[in-house]
């Protein structure tokens, strides 16, 4: 059984026969599902079905489906029925709906979030009107939290490994490299360089060696990066722990274009569990001939490694990881040569991102044209965004690219949480910068962020308001940097370091006027004179916040003072005597015993003794903690 | 062209081996590692000290990791890291306690971020934690091994009375 259809057809039976007379409940066990209590809904739900015959179901961990606010997720699906979706639920709300879906036939819920894609209940809206869901276009999330990812069958059945039949058995490896350049792809990794430029580089290089020599065991390597090391970034876990194959099948894909017989997938070592549904993945794709030797009965073989991270954030940059895999300290080489020409071993590599591996199934099995209907003119297709920080409903997003900042931030994340203000979004990670809200009208494209002083980044998009602030997320980014920062070239090993100095000087309230200036210098210099993109992007946080918050800055410098309230140095605690009902709670939570008071009368602070560490505050009810 | 051997490229695969099995990475398995691959000491601890994820010496018996990721630090992240080491009595950067119960990792980002902050102990991940309730997880071990440590005294007097 080794050609396409076949294959399709054994899926299809296989997909079938398990659903055919059995219910599935699905929970959402990626990552943030595990964090926000996953476990204890299995738990709950196997318990239930233990202790109800009347209960026919299969229980399946699923991936992450985007929406992390209403974790943790319990989804129904009843042979001949919609899927019906609840969150976020409680160990008891799942015996709960269990016994109301499969016994009483009772579907309503406080808790039932979304009936996917059907309207037949008019108290539970279809998934597509949720203002979450809506204004999103699902391409590369488009099984992440529908399919099982442990099942090679569920990817197949919804059109799974088409694509790469149909380069294989209708198209010349040319004729792949030019529909991925057609489609417009570019890079989702941050940099946006055209996908098929590199792979048209890489394919003629690989080329030449190919007349040189003729006894090397790969011409040609394909190699995906899967080391999303920017903070405050999860869209590539989600696409490895929810959808492995679609990246297995975009790589076999890119081999078959630029004529390489291995790949790589270098992981990250702090994403456990994508690695392990990798490794099935991988294992399963072999079993079936998609991955291996003559894959689909033609003449091209191809195959795959894991290889793990070791926890080092500067081998996102190509030559650095390639010098990882290599088993060296991952630093960066001086391009060119560019891995296209000379990359893993010496030999012609290319190095895409998860995510832009994802799309290239779709482009071709869809076709180009089809594939590029989204986007703007230069940036085609969809892009996910990691939506976190203070924003109302935080998640995995995935939208056209040319939506505006603010549709994202209002429409899908539904504004900003407890009646505060936005101030600023901030997009690209330690390489990125932060947005003010005279920007939120601004497109998200490549060239309108790049415009505006940040980047588009892998997909970070980290919401702050008025409390966060910028000062000091300037030296957060910093302090990253320049503790990844590899020390091979001297602009970016000292230069973050006096950027970081200066910074902590600033939040710690020794700040002077004129370090305004002396960042203004030191930024553009190691932007200009470090090796790799890792120096050279890393004063981008300094420089936007600079260049939109300078009075936030100012602040700290000539007034002493932290306009977020955050920084420890320059704020202080205090009991409002009016909010005060002496209830003796930030009293007994101090650690530092700092607050002094009896019940029902005024308490009161020390400032010698409080640490600033915030728990009188979060822990009173009445809101009479004020930060000044 | 040199031709490609792969022997180099096992090492950082060997010494995350060293690492799972044993926590830490030994200066003798530096040694081993050393003769097998032909690769002299001082490059591999060139190697080992570049990636953060590898240990010179034995981790404390409960891990707490906590994540510093843009989402958590921006939602408090900070405040739970100070909470914590206050706790566990660590200063200036201490990562392990001498009693080696407890070793505190800032981690660079879980990719939890939709739940942040975020604090792993041991198998425990819990989202949305407050400093307090950091505090109480770290009260809650420590507790809990105090009470198995005078259960084992009890029932070592039983066997030796």
């Amino acid at each position: 059984m080794a050609n396409y259809t076949a294959i399709r057809k054994w899926a299809d039976e296989e997909v079938s026969a398990q659903r055919a007379d059995k219910a599935r409940i699905a929970i959402g066990l990626g990552t943030c599902g595990i964090a926000a209590g996953g476990n204890t809904i299995l738990e709950a739900a196997e318990k239930t079905l233990a202790n109800n015959d009347e209960i026919k179901a299969d229980i399946v961990s699923v991936g992450c489906i985007g929406i992390c606010y209403k974790e943790p997720l319990l989804d129904i699906e009843i042979p001949g029925q919609p899927r019906l979706s609840y969150g976020p639920v409680t160990p008891g709300e799942t015996k709960k709906i269990l016994e109301n879906v499969f016994i009483h036939n009772i579907y309503e819920h406080k808790k039932a979030l979304a009936v996917i894609d059907d309207e037949s209940f008019s108290e539970i809206p279809s998934w597509h009107e949720i203002p979450f869901f809506a204004p999103q276009e699902r391409t590369v999330l488009r099984n992440c939290g529908f399919i099982d990812p442990e099942k090679i069958e569920d990817y197949i059945v919804n059109d799974g490994y088409a694509g790469l039949s149909r380069a294989l058995l209708d198209m010349t490896p040319e004729a792949v490299v030019k529909e991925t350049l057609d489609a417009g792809l570019r890079g989702r990794g941050g940099a946006g360089f055209p996908a098929g430029r590199k792979w048209t580089i890489a394919a003629d290089n690989i080329r030449a060696l190919k007349e040189k020599q003729s006894d090397l065991p790969s011409y040609g390597y394909v190699i995906c990066n899967a080391d999303e090391g920017d903070p405050g970034a999860f869209m590539n876990r989600s696409v490895l722990e929810g959808d492995p194959h679609s990246v297995i099948e975009g790589m076999t894909i890119a081999g078959y274009a630029i004529g390489a017989s291995y790949g790589y997938i270098y992981c990250r070592a702090e994403y456990p569990l994508a690695i392990d549904r990798l490794k099935l993945a991988l294992e399963q794709a072999r079993e079936k001939n998609l991955l291996g030797e003559n894959i689909l009965e033609t003449d091209f073989s191809f195959d795959i490694k894991l290889k793990e991270g070791a926890g080092a954030f500067v081998c996102g940059e190509e030559t650095a990881l390639i010098a990882s895999i290599e088993g060296d300290r991952g630093m960066p080489m001086p391009r060119p040569p560019y891995p296209a020409q000379s990359g893993l071993w010496g030999i012609p590599t290319i190095i895409n991102n998860v995510e832009t591996l994802n799309n290239i199934p779709v482009i071709l099995s869809k076709g180009a044209t089809s594939w590029a209907k989204k986007g703007t003119e230069k940036s085609k297709g969809t892009k996910t965004f990691a939506l976190t920080g203070k924003v109302q409903n935080t998640g995995l997003i995935e939208v056209e690219l040319g939506m505006s900042l603010r549709q994202v931030i209002y429409d899908i994340g539904g504004g900003i949480p407890d009646g505060k203000e936005f101030k600023a979004a901030q997009t690209g990670g330690p390489s990125g910068g932060c947005l003010p809200k005279e920007q939120l009208d601004l497109t998200i494209d490549y060239e309108a962020l790049a415009e505006a002083g940040s980047i588009m980044g892998s997909g970070g998009l980290v919401i702050m308001d008025e409390s966060t602030c910028m000062v000091d997320v300037a030296r957060y980014f910093l302090t990253f940097t320049q503790s990844e920062s590899c020390g091979k070239c001297v602009p970016c090993r000292l230069g973050t370091k006096r950027m970081l100095e200066i910074l902590t000087r600033i939040t710690a309230g020794h700040g002077k006027i004129e370090d305004i200036a002396l960042l203004e210098e030191l930024a553009p210099s190691i932007r200009d004179s470090s090796l790799c993109g890792l120096g050279q992007s890393a004063p981008n946080p300094v420089l936007t916040t600079l260049k939109y918050f300078r009075e936030e800055y100012e602040a700290h410098i000539l007034d002493g003072r932290c306009p977020a309230g955050q920084c420890k140095a320059l704020i202080t605690y205090e009991i409002d005597a009016d909010d005060c009902t002496g209830c003796m709670v930030c009293l007994r939570a101090c650690p530092t015993e700092a607050i002094t008071g009896a019940r029902r009368e005024l308490h009161v602070i020390d400032p010698e003794l409080c640490t600033r560490c915030d728990t009188c505050r979060q822990v009173c009810k009445f809101d009479a903690v004020l930060v000044a | 062209m040199a031709v490609t051997t792969n022997d180099r490229s096992a090492l950082i695969p060997l010494l995350q081996q060293v690492q799972v099995e044993m926590g830490y990475v030994p200066k003798e398995a530096i040694t081993e590692i050393s003769k097998e691959l032909l690769v002299s000491p001082s490059e591999i601890f060139g190697v080992l000290t570049f990636y953060s994820q590898f240990r010179l010496n034995p981790t404390g018996k409960h891990m707490v990791k906590i994540c510093s990721g843009t989402a958590c630090h921006v939602r408090g992240a900070p405040l739970i890291i100070d909470a914590v080491e206050d706790e566990l009595g660590l200063e200036n950067g201490e990562e392990t306690t001498e009693d080696n119960e407890f070793t505190v990792e800032k981690v660079a980002c879980f990719g939890a971020c939709s739940l942040a902050p975020v604090i792993i102990i041991d198998e425990d991940t819990k989202g949305n934690i407050t400093p307090d309730q950091a505090r109480k997880m770290v009260r809650k071990i420590i507790k809990a091994e105090a009470k198995k440590s005078v259960a084992a005294q009890k029932s070592e007097e039983v066997v030796n009375g």
